[in-house]
């Protein structure tokens, strides 16, 4: 039986999709056999961040639909061992995804994987409900941001009210905060929320604080997960978040201002 | 206290605004969910009535349902009234 996680937001472009291939590659490089799905439909884009664009044969719609089966449309990684990748269809059709539909292909990839990573589209419409619907946790992506952590707070209403173990009576899915984008720079001069505003305002447990990293964009321009990149911040911080998912404990990293900077020094900050 | 700290503590701080905002809406919101779902429409109506009286902005009129044990709930209406008469 795999765990299902939804890696989900709200609102768009918060780094869903990259922290999607960041954690499913992570999982997959600790040993774990890992599918990340994309269940944002119409906009197909974890494939680039994958760098697998170019072997998308078939794809959810079309293993929902029966018109291929799950072994035809896996993507399986080139790089690392247990990682496959399921890509979204480019269908404007939004009604595509039908509960029936998804609850059976996750079945199926239940019975091979340990872990089924879902990337969540934008939204809470039906496409993001799908996303979250038999998640077991949930990775909430949130920038230090009015807007992202609003509409964070609103997906946290939907978790635990509209997902299958709410419906259920289950245990509830297991929420975990993942900030990103973080600039400790502005948070000192009190121009960002701070880790610790954002933990207080939603109330949930930290999984993981990614700084804000040109690595990320070297990262989808070459089509790499940035975890691959363990000498980048972005990296490194993403491989404590997976070790985190995975129940170790670990200190967090970049959440200061490493280096002081000329003026800083001279007036001392 | 240093001299970026004299500077960091005269400008204002968005961040502390932003945090403040944030906390004020999320608690609304989440009251909100965990009401039924007339009480938005409730709370409109009720802004409609009292409107033809008096001329008050809508964030003047709070209307919460809370449950107290399991046999009562409280319907509570918080109306803040303009200060000038008319
Ligand atoms: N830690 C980060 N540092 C810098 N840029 C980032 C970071 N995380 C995400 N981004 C950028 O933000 C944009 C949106 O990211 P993406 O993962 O596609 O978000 P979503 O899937 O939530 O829409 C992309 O251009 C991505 O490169
Ligand atoms: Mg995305």
């Amino acid at each position: 039986m795999a765990k299902i996680i939804v890696v989900t937001s709200g609102k768009g472009g918060v780094g869903k999709t990259t922290s999607s291939a960041a954690i499913g590659t992570g999982l997959a490089l600790a040993g774990k056999k890992t599918v990340i799905v994309d269940f944002d439909i119409g906009l197909r884009n974890l494939d680039l961040i994958m760098g697998c664009e170019r072997r998308v044969v078939y794809d959810f719609v079309n293993v929902i639909n029966g018109e291929a089966n799950l072994k035809q449309t896996l993507i399986k990684d080139k790089r690392v061992d247990n990682l496959f990748i399921l890509p979204a269809s480019q269908t404007r059709d939004k009604d595509a995804l039908t509960k029936e539909g998804v609850e059976r292909v996750l079945n199926e990839l239940s019975a091979e994987f340990d872990f089924i990573i879902c990337d969540s589209p934008a939204g809470i419409e039906s496409g993001a409900m799908m996303a979250l619907y038999f998640a077991d946790e949930a990775v909430v992506v949130t920038n230090p941001e009015v807007s992202s952590v609003r509409d964070s707070d609103r997906i946290l209403g939907m978790l635990s009210s509209k997902s299958r173990r709410a419906e259920q009576g289950l245990e509830g899915i297991k929420e975990h905060l993942l900030l990103t984008r973080y600039n400790p720079e502005r948070v000192i001069k009190g121009e960002m929320l701070s880790v610790e505003d954002v933990k207080e305002i939603l109330a949930i447990e930290l999984v993981g604080v990614i700084p804000e990293s040109q690595a990320v964009l070297n990262a989808s321009n070459s089509g790499q997960p940035v975890i691959l990149d363990e000498e980048s911040d972005a990296g490194q911080a993403y491989l404590d978040t997976v070790k985190r998912l995975l129940g170790e404990a670990v200190p967090f990293r970049f959440l200061t201002v490493e280096k002081k900077g000329f003026i800083k020094r001279l007036f001392g900050g | 206290m240093s001299l970026l700290d004299y500077f960091r503590s005269t400008k204002k701080n968005t961040a502390s605004t932003a945090k403040e905002r944030l906390q004020i809406i999320v608690a609304h919101e989440r009251k909100r969910r965990s009401g039924p779902d007339y009480l938005p429409q409730l709370e409109r109506d009720i802004l409609e009535v009292i409107r033809k009286y008096v001329d008050i902005p809508a964030d003047q009129v709070a209307v919460s349902l809370e449950q107290r044990g399991d046999e009562l709930s409280v319907l509570e209406l918080n109306i803040t009234f303009p200060d000038e008469k008319r």
